[in-house]
């Protein structure tokens, strides 16, 4: 029996959906028909509205796909504008104030607290600036991630930008891979440091090397079937099939019909593509694609660069794009940390001031939720970087600051367990003052997602942590699972879940005393993901051991049980919501 | 009388006549003997799987985990809420002890 998602996808989705989302606006929140709002807010994702939790009815976050990251010259101020017009709701957030983006861990934007009588006018704005929201969630491609400096990087090998912009030209919109049995996930990338973190993508095209008619030629090796949701993580599996640029769009188009054919339209738990590669196995894969999906012969894989691949590897060389690098035009991009991902929108506004007072305008989104700008000179470098804005965005910041990685958590994620980002930003302000990483330790990452679905990619972390409950003193609070040894590079490792269940305030402790562990226990310079591989589970579970320290935590309370965690009266009937488009509360009739 | 069951975002809700009632995140007590070896199961929703009915109770299966022992799995249909006069009516589920029955909810 199709579901309820599959049954109302059959009968309104993609590009048609629009139509209605602008007629609701225009006659309010409330012409939606009751009976009818669970099938239009799965609609909507398609146009990039996710409808908030409960609690917040009436508000979406809204996701804005920028293709590699890529924010041409003027559409960083855009995205300030909008959210400083758009993005400010009944709920003030104690760290980040009325108004903010975010920077999301697939080089996208969200906003929080739209207003659907704002969507066509933000619409509107959005397009007029190259910007767009369609296929930002829902059933179909999704933002294709890589390397954001594609084109421009020193360590490229293939420029993957006209790759990656023929892909988002050719199936945003195209009805025929409109209405996939889930999301689709695909990064591309030329960079040889493993930027594109193609293993955790449905679709991974990577660098490679292949003999064409006697010349060496660099393309693509396609993988398939990674993703980290559901306690199901899966790396995406080599198909042997090696790709030249040109043909790089009929063989993805290849690959997300198959899906649409082949994909499990049952069961949404088992309906990404990394299940029916399971299934099937690679060689299946491959066969179904050359003989149903592609009407040339398919090159067997080439030879990859992924010993060279340093991203997210814990190892050393570049684990992310902070700090200054060179371009290949001479010029500089300087990466800037962004703590998890959020900032105000009057920092992005005066961020957009200094890309065109320093660079070109032009600004770069990364996987790790940070902002690159790229374009600078040598000449223009030093005034740049005395700028104040850059104290708090900061190029050389400490590791804690730097490795953070958060997603969306109880503020406005109907999954999640417990409280995210601003819990991610107590823990970095508390290990930065209170914790040394042994020597030679200039990198280290901890992402925390609240919950199993894994939007901030936990499980390739030196530290993951994942939301839980437990009951400290009786009480139920919010604890988090404590995995280690994660991440990707040539070999790619999720984390080992050690340790369950740890009450939040016990956390940094339990961080403080393991890194205590490591850098007693360390052989000579070896890596923290050495050290983590060369220990058994048990093991590591003694060295986690959570403690309470001078740290403390003000949400332990379940904040999932609010209508906005950090309103003074809280209580999820407390709230405004649902309201009207101006935001004033819309009473029940009944 | 028809009541409308569903369960929506990817395992985040069970709604009941197009109204979200059920969220994850909660933590139930649970009459669930073959679940786990705890005597009463302290149990974190994290994914609803199927909605069903039972006479008036709206019952739920769904994946989860005893933060006392740490089991994890879907300790069969648990009831969430009751019909009254067609009206959902919540059960208290973070204060009394829900019993976990292994047959279909329907
Ligand atoms: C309905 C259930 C949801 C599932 C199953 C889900 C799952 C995921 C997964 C698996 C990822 C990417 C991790 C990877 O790289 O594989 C992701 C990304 C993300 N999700 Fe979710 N998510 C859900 C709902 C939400 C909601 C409600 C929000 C916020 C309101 C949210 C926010 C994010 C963010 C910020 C990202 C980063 C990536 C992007 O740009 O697409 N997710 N999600
Ligand atoms: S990981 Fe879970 S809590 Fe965090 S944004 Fe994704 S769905 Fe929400
Ligand atoms: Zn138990």
């Amino acid at each position: 029996m199709p579901t309820d998602v599959e049954r109302w996808k059959s009968e309104v989705y993609g590009n048609e959906i629009r139509e209605h989302l602008f007629e609701f606006a225009e006659e309010g929140w409330d012409s939606i028909p009751e009976d009818e709002r669970d099938a239009w807010f799965e609609r909507f994702k398609w146009w990039g509205l996710y409808h908030q939790r409960n609690g917040q009815e009436s508000y979406f976050m809204l996701r804005i796909g920028t293709p590699n990251g890529r924010l041409d010259p003027g559409q960083l101020r855009v995205v300030g504008e909008v959210a400083k017009e758009y993005a400010t709701g009944p709920g003030t957030n104690p760290i980040f104030g009325d108004a903010y983006a975010d920077i999301t861990t697939r080089q996208a934007i969200q906003l929080h607290w739209i207003k659907l009588e704002d969507v066509p006018e933000l619409f509107e704005k959005l397009e007029a600036n190259g910007l767009t929201a369609q296929q930002a969630c829902g059933d179909s491609w999704r933002n294709i991630v890589g390397n954001p400096m594609a084109g421009n990087d020193a360590e490229e090998i293939i420029d993957a930008w006209p790759v990656i912009k023929e892909l988002n030209e050719t199936f945003k919109g195209d009805d025929d891979h409109s209405n996939l049995p889930r999301k689709w996930k695909v990064s591309v990338a030329g960079s040889a440091d493993g930027s594109g973190q193609g293993d955790i993508n449905d679709l991974a095209l990577e660098p490679a090397y292949k003999e064409i008619d006697g010349e060496r030629t660099v393309g693509f090796n396609v993988r398939v079937g990674g993703g980290l949701a559901r306690n199901e993580p899966r790396h995406a599996r080599d198909i042997d099939v090696w790709v030249a640029p040109e043909d790089a769009a009929a063989v993805a188009g290849g690959l997300s019909a198959l899906f649409r054919d082949h994909g499990d339209r049952e069961n949404r738990y088992n309906a990404r593509i990394k299940f029916l590669v399971d299934e099937w196995g690679t060689e299946k894969v491959r066969e179904v694609l050359q003989e149903d999906y592609v009407d040339f012969e398919l090159e067997t894989a080439g030879e990859d660069v992924r010993d060279q691949y340093t991203y997210n590897a814990g190892g050393d060389g570049r684990n992310d794009l902070v700090g200054i690098h060179k371009q290949k035009d001479g010029k500089n991009f300087v990466g800037l940390n962004v703590l998890v991902g959020r900032m105000g929108a009057d920092d992005v506004l005066e961020l957009a001031d200094l890309a065109e007072k320093y660079g070109s305008g032009a600004a770069r989104l990364t996987q790790r939720q940070n902002i690159i700008i790229p374009d600078v000179p040598d000449e223009k470098l030093d005034e740049f970087l005395a700028e104040d804005l850059l104290e708090h965005y900061s190029p050389d910041p400490s590791p804690f600051m730097r490795g953070s990685v958060a997603c969306t958590g109880t503020e406005f994620c109907s999954l999640s367990i417990v409280e995210t980002k601003n819990r991610q930003v107590r823990f970095a302000r508390w290990l930065k003052e209170n914790v040394e990483l042994p020597e030679g330790i200039d990198q280290f990452h901890i992402h925390l997602s609240g919950c199993t679905a894994s939007c901030a990619q936990p499980q390739i972390a030196d530290v993951s942590l994942r939301g839980m409950k437990t009951r400290k003193n009786g009480d139920p609070v919010e604890a988090l699972d404590i995995g280690l040894g994660g991440g990707l590079g040539e070999e790619p490792q999720f984390a080992r879940w050690v340790t369950q269940r740890v009450p939040v305030d016990e956390v940094p402790g339990a961080i403080k005393n393991l890194l205590a562990s490591f850098e007693e226990l360390r052989e000579g310079d070896e890596t923290f993901r050495d050290f983590i591989q060369r220990h058994d589970d048990d093991e590591l579970a003694d060295l986690v051991e959570p403690e309470e320290t001078s740290y403390e935590d003000p949400m332990m309370h379940n904040t999932k049980r609010t209508w906005y965690p950090y309103a003074e009266e809280d209580s999820l009937d407390a709230g405004p919501a649902p309201t009207n488009a101006d935001g004033t509360p819309i009473t029940s009739d009944d | 009388m028809s009541v409308s069951l569903r369960v929506l975002d990817d395992g985040a809700w069970v709604s009941v006549n197009d109204s979200r009632q059920v969220s994850v995140s909660e933590l139930w007590r649970l009459d669930a003997p073959e679940f786990c070896s705890c005597t009463v199961p302290d149990f974190v929703v994290e994914n609803f799987q199927s909605v069903g009915v039972d006479g008036r109770t709206i019952t739920a299966t769904v994946y989860g985990q005893c933060i006392q022992c740490g089991e994890t799995g879907v300790p069969g249909w648990i009831p969430v809420g009751r019909l009254k006069n067609g009206e959902y009516v919540d059960l208290d589920r973070e204060n009394v002890v829900l019993p976990a029955h292994g047959g279909n909810g329907n």
